[in-house]
């Protein structure tokens, strides 16, 4: 070292250190940062093995792709509604007036390169994203995973959902088609519905009645693209940063307790596995894209307000609206100089009202319910908490019947049946559906509770015949991989190894990292 | 496996190096899948996929580069990424230490003292800052609190004009000559009986306001001079009855019309209006009547409108006022 002798290839790497020019990074960052010793735990971070905790992932990863499409899409698309006669290379349009963001649209798709693909992959993302968004929720809350200490992650997640349907239904009404504008024809008078404000929100956001100056297109694009996205982007982050803080729930096994987690390590296992799930879940978007068409606008035509098509049907998010708008009873109120429209209001804001707000308010009322203010970090099963279960069974039942209900005109053209017909029965099954499906869902727990092994798969019985003709019954040993690894596995072996952390704070680390720490191992 | 041999290989070279063991299950751990007890054969398999998903991808690039159907595009660009995403999952779930392993959790509570300590500060401090200085608290809010309210104010008030008495009116009034979108009159013999057009007042069937709020349907019924309702027997000459095109609960144009029976149908949320007896809903959530225009022949033989609306047209408002037409 003190030698001045010129730098060799050995002396470089020892100066670099043990680690190497990781080592080296390490070291700088954590001189500026203090990375080093968080950082460590972060990689160490236990994931709980269970596919439903996959669900999560996709709604993540389809943000990603949203992200990504939509970055290539606003490169191209011009948020303006002034008339312009196309001239692009869509034969069947030519010549027609369109507004300039129809026309940057239909460029988009037949104009520039791989433009159709990635049009439909951000439309499929959107679908998925919400769809994931659903179904991630519905595993949250079977499971009681929003329990104290969540709570707040569960209010981050339905806000989160909130936005992605609001984002959904803006962005779908961005290309100024005959369908998108007929949603937003519906969304003004939806907005006009509400008493007192409605018709000043109205003008305000359109900037005078319908169709307005064109600034809504203005206004929703930066929306779009900008706000609801960082809005989202924000409330994931929080969502990420106290799933880190707080850890992950778990299912009920031996070796699981409320203290512990059980699961294969941040660093390598899960960030591989999580890696080639973005890496699927991008893979299927553009399968989708690729094979599936999803709204073509160049067959719909530019928007033109006096104009409609048949079977309007929204994004499927939005079909538990259309579904409620359909089946409410024309029950418009009108009096006193002024006229509140019932039969949109109430379907179309005080019922999505309510039904987030149950959503928002049911922790807490779950918890008020069963007195049950203890933290929790095992999951249920749902069977376990029968009125639970039923409750967002019958919540459930009744969103997709109203979903259902969005395609009455459909369901009656291709049944033959009358429309009346058709109508009444979801005016019926809105009500019916949701307590039979409760009620069932209620008993079948109730039953599920007493049978042994069930989610087990069965063992073969063997039937054996004696010399003396005796028949007698034996069950079969289990094969491998026939025990529910998640709810009877083995003992747990305690594996990973905290000495190198602990040997790397000298100095009172024996007593503070002693609940922290994870054991030592081997 | 060979992870574990380098990391001894590179410790005699380097002996301040820690080890971190991750330690890979043993082939006997109850815990491992079928296909992680044959490591070799998985590495195979997950190299072949990943090979062929790096293929694919390249075919991508060549799709992409050459400008092929956008089929062709999605098709590699989704089969690489998917290709490659399964491989590496599988390296992860196969080939990487799955454990189980334990992390104990911390718990996040705070000591009493530490709960106590800040909860004092709050409202110790606090009640310092209210109980001394009242006046200087309260003028600050008030200050805080006008400018909150003045600045939602302009802010909303500049986004658009007020609705004033936008919603109400229509461009038709009494004369306004009936155009179709290209502009031309209509006479006793443009329509056939059962034929249906959207009409405009004159000059406005380019416009988005003509197209948005005056869209006018014009229909063709059998009897001459038909009577919809009480005091509108001058209304509808020679069978041709005009109503307004918005549907009454969401405003969608009611586009469909049902020749045989004679109903105006809205395809967004299928309100049905009756023709004949001055467009009552009869099926569907609609809460009103379409409003009937006034229809009189000129002295040229050209269809034009006895005056405006009687009311609003299109989904209701808060604003909206009741009127004697408002029926069922």
């Amino acid at each position: 070292m003190s030698s001045p002798s010129l730098p060799t290839a050995r002396t470089k790497r020892q100066a670099l250190g043990p680690y190497g020019r990781v080592g080296k990074v390490v070291e700088e960052l954590d001189d500026r940062l203090g990375v080093a010793k968080g950082g460590r735990v972060f990689l160490d971070k236990i994931f709980p093995d269970h596919w439903s905790f996959m669900l999560g992932e996709i709604a993540l990863y389809s943000f990603v792709v949203l992200m990504a499409t939509g970055i290539f899409l606003a490169l191209y698309f011009v948020p303006s509604t002034t008339q312009v006669i196309y001239h692009g290379t869509y034969a069947p349009l030519r010549g027609q007036s369109v507004s300039e963001a129809y026309q940057s649209t239909v460029n988009i798709s037949f104009g520039v390169r791989g433009g159709l693909l990635i049009r439909q992959m951000h439309h499929w993302a959107a679908d998925i994203f919400v769809a994931s968004i659903v179904v991630h929720m519905a595993r949250i809350f079977f499971t009681g995973a929003f329990r104290k200490p969540r709570e707040l992650n569960w209010t981050i997640g339905t806000l989160m959902l909130i936005m992605a349907i609001l984002e959904g239904f803006i962005g779908y009404s961005l290309p100024d088609d005959l369908i998108s504008g007929t949603g937003l024809r519906i969304g003004y008078s939806i907005v006009e519905s509400i008493p007192f404000a409605g018709s000043y929100v109205a003008t305000f956001l359109w900037g005078g009645q319908f169709p307005g100056d064109g600034s809504i297109e203005g206004r929703f694009y930066i929306i779009h693209v900008l706000i609801i996205p960082l809005v989202i982007t924000g409330l994931l982050a929080a969502h990420l940063g106290l799933l880190v803080r707080q850890k992950h729930t778990q299912f009920k096994g031996e070796g699981r307790t409320e203290t512990n987690v059980v699961g294969s390590p941040m660093f390598p296992t899960f960030m591989a596995k999580t890696t080639g799930f973005l890496f699927m879940t991008a893979g299927v978007t553009a399968l989708l894209g690729a094979f599936a068409q999803i709204n073509p606008i160049w067959q719909f035509g530019s928007y033109n307000p006096s104009k409609i098509s048949y079977a309007v049907q929204p994004d499927w998010y939005m079909g538990w609206l259309d579904g409620a708008l359909r089946i409410m009873p024309s029950w418009e109120f009108a009096g006193w100089g002024h006229t509140v429209p019932l039969e949109v209001f109430l379907p179309a804001v005080i019922f999505p009202g309510l039904i987030f707000n149950i959503a928002f308010a049911w922790p807490a009322l779950e918890r008020r319910l069963t007195g049950d203010n203890d933290l929790h970090n095992l999951l249920d099963r749902p069977r376990d908490r029968p009125k639970r279960t039923a409750a967002g069974a019958a919540m459930l039942a009744l969103l997709f019947t109203l979903f259902a209900a969005s395609s009455t005109d459909v369901l009656a053209n291709y049944f033959h049946v009358s429309l009346n017909l058709v109508l009444w029965s979801f005016r019926v099954l809105t009500v019916a559906v949701p307590i039979v499906v409760g009620l069932v869902t209620y008993g079948l727990c109730l039953e599920m509770q007493g049978v042994q092994g069930i989610g087990k798969r069965k063992r073969a019985v063997i039937v054996h015949r004696s010399a003396e003709g005796e028949y007698t019954t034996v069950t079969a040993a289990p094969r491998p991989g026939d025990g529910h690894e998640e709810l009877a596995p083995e003992p747990v072996p305690v594996r990973i190894d905290i000495a190198p952390l602990a040997a790397s704070t000298p100095g009172g680390n024996g007593e503070s990292s002693s609940t922290g720490s994870r054991q030592v191992s081997r | 496996m060979s992870d574990e041999q380098e990391h001894g290989h590179v410790q005699e070279h380097e002996p301040t190096r820690t080890k971190v063991p991750m330690p890979i299950a043993t082939l006997s751990d109850p815990h491992l899948g079928d296909a992680a007890k044959n490591p070799a054969r998985a590495e195979a398999i997950i190299a072949l996929i990943l090979l062929l998903g790096t293929i694919v991808i390249a075919g991508f690039g060549a799709a992409y580069w050459d400008n092929w159907n956008p089929w062709a595009i999605g098709a590699t660009m989704g089969a690489g990424l998917f290709l490659l995403g399964f491989g590496l999952t599988a390296w992860g779930k196969y080939l990487m230490p799955q454990g189980p392993f334990v992390e104990e959790r911390h718990v996040l509570a705070s000591s009493s003292e530490e709960r106590g300590s800040m909860a004092a500060a709050l409202v110790e401090r606090s009640a310092v800052v209210v109980k001394r200085r009242k006046l200087l608290g309260g003028i600050f809010a008030l200050g805080s609190g006008i400018f909150g309210i003045v600045a939602i104010f302009p802010l909303l008030r500049s986004l658009g004009p007020p609705p004033g008495t936008s919603l109400k009116g229509t461009d038709w009034k009494k004369g306004s000559l009936l155009v179709d979108s290209n502009g031309r009159s209509v006479n006793h013999g443009t329509l056939v009986v059962g034929g249906i057009m959207t009409v405009y007042p004159e000059g406005l069937q380019n416009t988005s306001v003509g197209q948005a709020v005056d869209q006018t349907v014009l229909i063709r019924v059998q009897d001459s001079d038909l009577v919809t309702a009480e005091g509108r027997e001058s209304w509808a000459p020679a069978g041709y009855v005009a109503y307004s095109k918005l549907c009454t609960h969401l405003g969608c144009p009611v586009g469909l019309y049902e020749q045989q029976l004679e109903l105006l149908v809205c395809p967004c949320h299928q309100s049905m209006f009756n023709v004949r007896n001055g467009a009552v809903p009869q099926f569907g959530p609609a809460p009103r009547p379409l409003p009937q225009l006034p229809l009189y022949f000129d002295a040229n033989g050209d269809l034009r409108a006895q005056g405006g609306y009687d009311q609003a047209v299109g989904p209701g408002y808060f604003e909206r006022t009741t009127t004697k037409e408002n029926g069922t």
